[in-house]
C-alpha cells in the first residue's frame, strides 16, 4: 500500500502537466457544483426568512361583505367582528394554534419636537408570536397584564425606532399617542419581510388592544391573524372559522367572500416546490460540469495507459496481477478526483466565507454548505472518480505483455 | 543466506518431479488476424531437464520468439500440453499465469526491459514486490543479487546512467529475484558489444554450473555454442536437438 502511494506521488511527478490540467477539471468540477448547491441553500434561506417576515403559515382575515343572500337577509351586508368573535373562535375553531385580533388606525406621535404620523395596530400579546414580531435585545413584546390592565405600553418597529430616536436608546422613552403618553416596552429587531398587508412591521407602531379600544372608543376589529396546529391543517381551519362565524352573524358558511382570507401557507407550499425545482436544476447543472470533468479525467488516463503500456507489459511480465494493475490506475484516479474534489471544496468554502463582506445578502443570501450538499458532491465525485477512471484501468489490465512489451 | 528458507522451501516442494523443469508436448501456437491464419508453431515437443543450459537457435520469424513466450507463460498455446514443473500450465487464468511468470520464470530480454524511471534497485526489486514480500526482506534479497551480479556500487542510478552491459547484469538480478525455476533469456547480447556480451555470458554460465535452468534464445553461434545442448526450430518445428 505504502508502495502504491509512493509510486503514485512518483508517477503525478514525472507528469506535473498533465496532472495539474486533470487536478484543474475536477478542481472546477467540484467547485462549480459545491459553489451551484451553496448559493442556492443560500437563496432558499434568504427567501425563506423573508417570506417568514410576516410569519410562518399565518392566515389573516378581513371581515367584508356576504355575496349571497341568507334566511331572509339580502346579500352586500356587511360583517363586523369583535373580540367576543375572537374569543369564540379561540375557544371552539378545530385545530387552531394561536389567535389574534388587529385594530388599525393613523395616530400622531410626538416625541420632544418630532411629530410623525403613524399607522398603529391595537394587537392582542399573541400577535407577536404569530407574525414573528421578534423584540430586539432588552425589549419585549406587549403581555398579557399590559393588554388587562390597559396600559399605556408601545411596540416599535425597528425604522421607525431609528427615525424617532435616533441614537437614543428607546426602550424606557415615553412617547405621545394622539396626545396620550405611552412608554416605549420594546423594538422590532431587524427582519426582512417581503411580503405585508397594511404596510411593512418596521414602521408601525403596535399597543394593547385594550388599550386601543379605549383610546378610539372602536368596537370592531380591522382584522385577525391566526395559524393552525399543524401547517396540514390549515385549509380545514379557515372552513371551520368561516362556519362558526357563519353561524354568528348568519350568513353562508359557504359564502367565502363574507370574511376574506389571505392563507400565507399556500405561497409557502408554492415556495417549497419551487425550491427544489430550483435546487434540482442547479444540481444538475453542477452534476454536468462534474461529468464533463470526469470525462476529461477518463481521456487523460487513457492517454496515461497508452504511454504507459510498455512499462505495464513489463510488469505484467514481471508477474504484476491484472487485478493489481486495474487497482493502480483505478487508485491513481480516485486520489486525483479526491485531490481536486478537496481543493474544490476548499475554494467554494473560502467564497462562502468571503461572501458575506460584499453586502449581498440581502438579494441572493450567504451562500453555504450544508452537511447534504456536502455530501451529494463527494459522492458525485466518488462515483464519477470511479468510472473515470475504470474505464482506462480495464484496458490497462486487459493488455497482453507480449504485445504491450514491443511498444 | 537470510532467505534461504524462504526461496529453498518452494525449490524442495516442487522437486518431487520427475527432473523435467519443462515438457512440452505437440504444442501448436496459431495467429488468428481477420481471415488469415498463421500457423507459428507446428507442434513441439521438448523437455528440458532441471540445471539444463539450452539455446534456441533459429532464423527470425521461426517461431522462436512464440516458444519463447510459451515457456515463459506470456501467452497460451493453441494446442498441446506444457507442464512446468509437471503442473499443467493450460487454462489457467490470467492472474494465475501472472503468478507463475512471478515465481517461476525469469525473463531476460534483448532490449533489457528495465524501467527508465526507477532506479536500478527498484527495477530488481518489482518481483520481489508483486510476490509480497515484506519490505525488508526485500531489501535483503535485493542486495544479495546485486552482490551477485557484482552491481553493488550501482544500486541507485537510473538504468539511463548504466552501461549496455550493466543494464543486462541489472536485468539479470531481476530475472533471479525470485529464485526462479527457468532464466528465460532472448537475445541476452543481441544489444551488446562483444566484451560486455562475452561478460553476460559468463555470467549465464555460472549461473548454469550453479545448478540453473537455462534458456537462451539467440543466432548468435557463439553463444549458442556455450550451451551444452542446442535445439534449433524452423518454421514452427524443431529440427535439430543436439548436446555438444
Amino acid at each position: 500500500m505504502v508502495n502504491t502511494i509512493r509510486q503514485l506521488i512518483r508517477d503525478t511527478r514525472s507528469q506535473k502537466l498533465r496532472t495539474l490540467l486533470t487536478l484543474f477539471g475536477m478542481i472546477w468540477g467540484t467547485t462549480a457544483v459545491s459553489l451551484l448547491l451553496a448559493f442556492g441553500d443560500g437563496l432558499h434561506s434568504q427567501l425563506a426568512k423573508s417570506n417568514a417576515g410576516m410569519g410562518n403559515n399565518v392566515v389573516i382575515g378581513w371581515p367584508s361583505r356576504t355575496s349571497i343572500p341568507f334566511e331572509g337577509l339580502g346579500k352586500a351586508r356587511r360583517i363586523q367582528m369583535d373580540d367576543d368573535d375572537i374569543e369564540l373562535l379561540r375557544n371552539k375553531a378545530y385545530g387552531l394554534g394561536a389567535i389574534s385580533s388587529e385594530y388599525m388606525e393613523g395616530f400622531k406621535l410626538q416625541y420632544g419636537a418630532k411629530v410623525l404620523s403613524v399607522s398603529v395596530s391595537g394587537v392582542e400579546p399573541d400577535f407577536g408570536e404569530i407574525r414573528n414580531l421578534i423584540p430586539a435585545e432588552g425589549s419585549r413584546f406587549i403581555n398579557p397584564v399590559d393588554q388587562q390592565k390597559r396600559r399605556r405600553v408601545a411596540f416599535l418597529g425597528d425604522e421607525l425606532a431609528g427615525q424617532v430616536f435616533g441614537d437614543v436608546t428607546p426602550v424606557g422613552q415615553i412617547i405621545k399617542l394622539q396626545g396620550s403618553p405611552f412608554t416605549i416596552i420594546g423594538v422590532l429587531i431587524k427582519k426582512t419581510q417581503n411580503s405585508s398587508y397594511t404596510g411593512q412591521d418596521n414602521g408601525r407602531v403596535f399597543i394593547p388592544s385594550s388599550t386601543f379600544k379605549m383610546m378610539t372608543g372602536q368596537k370592531f376589529i380591522s382584522d385577525f391573524v391566526f395559524t393552525a396546529s399543524d401547517i396540514e391543517k390549515t385549509k380545514g381551519l379557515i372552513k371551520d372559522v368561516l362556519r362558526i362565524m357563519a353561524a354568528q352573524h348568519r350568513f353562508d358558511p359557504t359564502d367565502d367572500e363574507a370574511i376574506s382570507f389571505w392563507d400565507t401557507s399556500d405561497s409557502a407550499k408554492f415556495f417549497q416546490t419551487f425550491m427544489l425545482a430550483f435546487k434540482i436544476f442547479l444540481g444538475a447543472i453542477g452534476c454536468l460540469t462534474l461529468v464533463v470533468g470526469g470525462i476529461g479525467i477518463s481521456n487523460i488516463m487513457n492517454v496515461v495507459v497508452e504511454e504507459r503500456t510498455r512499462e505495464i507489459g513489463i510488469k505484467m511480465a514481471l508477474g504484476a496481477k491484472p487485478r493489481i494493475i486495474l487497482g493502480k490506475f483505478l487508485l491513481e484516479t480516485l486520489a486525483l478526483t479526491i485531490v481536486g474534489g478537496s481543493i474544490g471544496i476548499l475554494i467554494t468554502l473560502g467564497i462562502c466565507t468571503v461572501f458575506p463582506v460584499l453586502n449581498l445578502t440581502e438579494y441572493v443570501g450567504d451562500p453555504n454548505i450544508s452537511t447534504g450538499a456536502a455530501t451529494a458532491t463527494a459522492v458525485m465525485l466518488g462515483i464519477i472518480g470511479f468510472i473515470s477512471g475504470y474505464f482506462p484501468a480495464r484496458t490497462a489490465a486487459n493488455l497482453d505483455p507480449v504485445v504491450a512489451m514491443k511498444m | 543466506m537470510f532467505l534461504d528458507g524462504f526461496f529453498n522451501s518452494k525449490k524442495r516442494y516442487s522437486s518431487v518431479e520427475n527432473g523435467n523443469v519443462i515438457d512440452l508436448k505437440g504444442l501448436t501456437r496459431v495467429y488468428v488476424t481477420g481471415k488469415i491464419k498463421v500457423e507459428a508453431l507446428k507442434g513441439i515437443d521438448l523437455e528440458v531437464r532441471d540445471g539444463d543450459m539450452v539455446a534456441i537457435t533459429g532464423p527470425s520469424g521461426s517461431g522462436k520468439s512464440t516458444l519463447m513466450n510459451l515457456i515463459g507463460c506470456l501467452d497460451t498455446p493453441t494446442s498441446g500440453s506444457y507442464l512446468l514443473r509437471g503442473e499443467s500450465v493450460a487454462g489457467l487464468s490470467r492472474e494465475e499465469l501472472a503468478g507463475i511468470r512471478n515465481r517461476r520464470v525469469g525473463f531476460i530480454f534483448q532490449n533489457f526491459n528495465l524501467l527508465p524511471q526507477i532506479s536500478a534497485y527498484e527495477n530488481v526489486e518489482m518481483p520481489l514486490l508483486f510476490s509480497g514480500l515484506p519490505r525488508q526482506k526485500r531489501r535483503e534479497r535485493v542486495y544479495e543479487l546485486f552482490n551477485r551480479v557484482g552491481l553493488s556500487d550501482r544500486m541507485d542510478h537510473k538504468p539511463t546512467e548504466l552501461s549496455g552491459g550493466q543494464m543486462q547484469r541489472v536485468a539479470t538480478a531481476r530475472a533471479l529475484a525470485m529464485d526462479p525455476d527457468i532464466i528465460l533469456a532472448d537475445e541476452p547480447t543481441g544489444n551488446l558489444d562483444t566484451s560486455s556480451g562475452s561478460d553476460i555470458m559468463d555470467l549465464f554460465q555460472e549461473l548454469w554450473e550453479q545448478g540453473r535452468t537455462v534458456l537462451v534464445i539467440t543466432h548468435d553461434p557463439a553463444l549458442a555454442r556455450r550451451a551444452p545442448r542446442q535445439v534449433e526450430i524452423r518454421d514452427g518445428l524443431i529440427t535439430r536437438d543436439s548436446r555438444t
